[in-house]
């Protein structure tokens, strides 16, 4: 009987004969990520687990993202310890103002397609996009990966996801796993893994896959995975010959399939506060808005800003409207910089800010107060993620986010 | 199989963790300082009322977010013996294991349980409510392993010899 | 006898031929300046405190919100929003994210022998296009907005007769901070700081508004630069009439007079915890930073993000070092992105924000930690301004900023 993508991936990693879903297994980890909030943790549970060193230097990365820059003055001590781990266990890869982390591990080839990674963010999911099994853990666990170089997983079942088509031109991947997120619920994917295939993810683009992955959690999802192509070698440098072994066989289990015609696809929101409660644009459309964001580790890429600026180009952000941009890392800033698309942003009235988390986290960045309406391009619109429990939180696609700017109201992109 | 008795408090389905823990008192020091402001953006009073061995009882996907461990760690600060909820998001659930806080996954409980009402917790066997009995799934034993162990910290300190 | 150029503006606002130092007067006032500083806590008292609240000229008011951009809490959103509505509701002209209050104020409305007043310190910044600007506070703005006037107290003026040319590597910046060095910070306290001379008018607008900028850290009221016609083209430039250029009349009468020659001026730091204790770079001592800032209404034109990018161009930021840059102003930022600034700062390592004060006051970007030190553009290094109480904040120069952040330590380019 054949195998979905994630158990081959831990067949593979554990040398099991068979893999099937429901059993334990201990894999060994092939990097972790740890980002600011949580290195003060790590660290402390680390020592007082009673490691003494790193089972890996090289497969740990650590990323400050969430605190940057600091908006407050005890932000400032969790970049201090994370310094202080960093010299004390001859950590190399760390990012201290490059963007926000999990565009990181896959930019900067931290997470390969076929690897296990594991990231004290529940948004780790993210790196599926290149056929990586991600996930995210708490503190605990990784201070113990940290010393082993193992964790325990129980094999996930796979529900399979296949969208066929030409998307239109006013729906992106946003829409598509929102849409999924509100057919599966808040929970529908808890436990088990998402696997995506179809014409429509083969012409997608590993930024658009990104989005997907990074907001399988939102259904409950362990991981999302999109067997490597081309693109994804070429992405991850890689030579596709070495990963054309991750794919879901013609014959594996899966536990659902979900299908979707891309053409019968319409841009979406999820409305304020569950991520799974999802309208089409055109159910809330003439919604009045505050503030838009375009950013995060869901739609901060190139692409996204690219989108965005196509449809700002010329025109200016409403009245009393706030705009705020944060790109997902310094090497998008700088390549959207060289393309224009800051330019034509900044003309259109927007605020660009430095790479990182920024309003996604819900820490600085544009917070809100009570009544004000959003739409932003990130993963969460949990309540008081923005600023009080009656802030009204929309999450959209950066389309639908640059003509909602533009309109003062939630629009879609014509 | 050990027994205990707890008030309960009702929370709704999908209790993120935000909800549980607002990112803004994530950098404070201490899961101390911080458990004040459990459950604020649902219920600011809430954090002041919860008495020790009280129990939560909540609908699915308890727990869902992200991967924040202060989440488990708030409510067993707030001295919570347990939590029985319809289902819980799955990092949430390592997390509980991995800092030794009770879960159980029970989905008929909520329909009959109101806000102030007493139960009757058998670990690994039942809840019981107003005479009638709600069997509980045991854990695997790797997870038990863990519990027993007095969580992942402990386990692990046993491992490297540290007292 | 004659009138200074302070003396000469009050006098146009208070519509009187004459007036003296130590005179009191009701003047009219050109413009209103606010930001999110106070903003809100005005709307409160024209709400709360009048009983036939009404604005005299809406036309006059300019509301920015600069200083805590973008918001960093819900009580800083909730400020936000009651300026935003007001300034909705009665048709006045504003400004969310578009840069540093008094960079806007240059970019879009200062005028020559204008009477401004804001309710910001630093709005003695526009003495650099020959205007009198005025830092005040909101109890102040709120009778400004209703009534259109105020009052003034007629300062006494000193003068710095400034000659020569600044020696390369070396700043306006350094300049003004070796004059307050000199004088004290409260050297000039109520006084007008007229700035005069060959060596003035060697200055370029830039160097008169960083000039002008910090004339409140030396107590004075307001500093005022000769207006000449580098002003005129500068006002221009910007679509606005360049009239009454006032100058001091020979007789006028100045409380004391400074001969500075600008050939001789270093490159120096304000040490922490006072902008007056200045000392050459070099005397600095070893001083290691956590931090550096380029930015401010003091120093974050384009001159200066030139400047940094100069000196940025092919290095890197010190590991140890955040070295944050934000642009003064939206219109700013766009020209160094054209001009491939900004991607210089970017493969360097640095931080550019968007345009606001931020770490120039330890707000919503940027803040230090305890025990830290700052090295900034920034106006002040009171104790604590930047962050931490128990934190550290130097000053100096666009120049030994950018090569401090290299560096790791505080060093002169």
């Amino acid at each position: 009987m054949g195998n979905t993508i994630i158990e081959k991936i831990i067949k593979r990693n554990t040398g099991a004969p068979t893999v099937s879903p429901g059993q334990i297994v201990t894999v060994n980890v092939d990097r972790v990520m740890i980002h600011d909030i949580f290195i003060p943790f790590v660290a402390e549970k680390f020592e007082e687990m009673g490691f003494t060193k790193l089972w890996d230097s090289d497969r740990v990365v650590l990323i400050y993202d969430h605190l940057v820059p600091a908006s407050a003055v005890e932000d400032i001590r969790h970049f201090k310890i994370g310094d202080a781990f960093v010299k004390k266990y001859g950590l190399k890869n760390i990012h201290r103002n490059d963007g926000i982390c999990h565009q990181l591990m896959t930019e900067c080839g931290y997470a390969k397609p076929g690897d296990i990674v594991f990231g004290t963010d529940s948004h780790t999911t993210t790196y599926g996009c290149v056929g990586c099994f991600s996930s995210g853990i708490g503190y605990t666990e990784m201070a113990s990966i940290l010393g082993t170089g193992e964790m325990w997983v129980r094999v996930p079942e796979t529900i399979k996801v296949v969208i066929d088509g030409k998307l239109p031109d006013n729906v992106s991947s946003k829409d598509i796993i929102l849409r999924l997120i509100g057919d599966l619920g808040a929970d529908g994917a808890t436990y088990k893994a998402l696997e995506f295939s179809g014409s429509t993810v083969e012409e997608m683009s590993v930024a658009s896959r990104m989005t997907i992955s990074n907001m399988a959690i939102e259904a409950g999802a362990k991981a999302a995975l999109f067997a490597p192509d081309e693109k994804t070698a070429e992405y991850s440098e890689v030579e596709f010959s070495d990963v054309d072994w991750i794919y879901g066989d013609e014959d594996a289990e899966y536990c659902r399939t979900v299908v979707y015609k891309a053409e019968e696809l319409v841009p979406v929101v999820a409305c304020p506060s569950q991520v799974d409660k999802i309208k089409p644009v055109s159910e809330v459309g003439g919604t009045e808005l505050d503030q838009v964001f375009i950013g995060s580790c869901t739609n901060g890429r190139l692409e996204d800003l690219k989108a965005a600026a196509e449809i700002l180009d010329g025109k200016k952000v409403a009245d009393f409207v706030k705009l705020i941009v944060t790109p997902a890392s310094r090497k998008i800033y700088m390549e959207a910089s060289k393309a224009g698309y800051l330019k034509i942003l900044a003309e259109a009235g927007a605020i660009i800010t430095q790479p990182g988390c920024g309003l996604c986290c819900g820490r600085a960045g544009g917070i809100l107060t009570d009544g004000e309406k959003i739409l932003a391009t990130n993963n969460r619109n949990f309540l008081g993620r923005m600023g009080t429990s009656k802030v009204e939180i929309y999450l959209g696609s950066p389309k639908t986010a640059a003509a909602s700017a533009v309109a003062g109201k939630i629009v879609a992109a014509e | 199989m050990e027994k205990f008795t707890g008030k309960v408090w009702v929370l709704g389905d999908d209790i993120d963790t935000d909800i549980i823990i607002p990112t803004e008192y994530l950098a404070l020091p201490t899961v101390e300082d911080m458990k004040q402001y459990g459950f604020s953006p649902l219920r600011p009073e809430l954090a002041s009322q919860i008495k020790e061995g009280d129990i939560i009882v909540a609908g699915k996907n308890f727990g869902c977010g992200s991967s924040r461990e202060q989440a488990p760690e708030i409510i067993k600060a707030l001295n919570v013996k347990c939590v029985i909820a319809k289902s819980f998001a799955r990092i949430f659930f390592r997390n509980s294991i991995n800092n030794g806080l009770l879960l159980i996954e029970n989905d008929q409980i909520q329909e009959k349980v109101k806000e102030g009402d007493t139960l009757d917790v058998t670990l690994g066997e039942s809840v019981v409510y107003d005479g009638r009995e709600y069997p509980i799934q045991p854990l695997p034993q790797n997870l038990m392993d863990i519990i027993e162990a007095g969580g992942l910290v402990e386990a692990m300190k046993k491992r490297n010899g540290v007292k | 006898m004659g009138m200074t150029i302070g003396e000469k503006i009050i006098a146009r606002a208070a519509k009187v031929p004459e007036v003296k130092a130590g005179e009191i007067h009701t003047v009219e006032l050109d413009r209103l300046m606010s930001n999110d500083g106070t903003t809100h806590l005005t709307i409160d008292m024209y709400h709360n405190d009048l009983k036939h609240p009404k604005i005299a000229d809406k036309d006059k008011l300019v509301f920015i919100i600069d200083h805590n951009i973008p918001a960093e809490n819900p009580k800083t959103a909730e400020a936000h929003r009651k300026m935003r509505n007001f300034a909705r509701e009665h048709d006045i002209a504003f400004y969310e994210g578009k840069g540093v209050c008094h960079q806007i104020m240059v970019e879009d409305y200062v005028c020559p022998g204008e009477l401004i007043m804001g309710a910001d310190s630093h709005t003695c910044t526009y003495g650099a296009l020959g205007a009198f600007g005025t830092g005040i506070g909101c109890t102040d703005f709120l009778y400004g907005m209703v009534t259109g006037t105020s009052w003034v107290m007629v300062p006494e003026t000193i003068r710095f007769e400034l000659t020569g040319k600044l020696r390369e590597g070396v700043y306006a910046r350094d300049l003004i901070l070796s004059i307050i060095g000199m004088v004290g910070a409260n050297g000039c306290n109520y006084k007008i700081m007229e700035f005069a001379g060959e060596g003035a008018h060697n200055l370029s607008i830039n160097e008169r508004l960083v000039l002008c900028n910090l004339a409140v850290e030396a107590g004075a009221k307001t500093g005022i630069v000769e207006p000449d016609e580098k002003v005129v083209e500068y006002v221009e430039s910007r679509g606005r009439k360049a009239e009454n250029l006032f100058v001091s009349d020979e007789d006028a009468r100045f409380e004391k007079v400074y001969h500075i020659n600008l050939d001789e001026i270093e490159p120096v730091v304000a040490r922490p915890h006072l902008i007056d204790d200045v000392v050459p770079v070099e005397e600095a001592g070893d001083v290691k930073i956590d931090e550096a800032f380029l930015g401010s209404c003091n120093n974050g034109r384009i001159d200066e993000l030139r400047l940094a990018a100069e000196i940025l161009k092919g290095k890197k930021v010190h590991e140890d070092v955040r070295f944050l840059i934000a642009p003064a102003s939206n219109e700013v930022y766009m020209q160094a992105l054209d001009e491939g600034l900004i991607d210089i700062f970017m493969e360097a390592g640095a931080m550019v924000m968007n345009s606001n004060c931020s770490v120039c006051w330890g707000s919503c970007q940027g803040v230090i930690g305890e025990g830290e030190v700052l090295i900034s553009t920034g106006t002040r290094n009171f104790k604590g301004r930047a962050g931490h109480p128990d934190s550290y904040v130097y000053l100096g120069s666009a120049a030994t900023v950018t090569a401090s952040a290299i560096a790791g330590k505080i060093v002169k380019r």
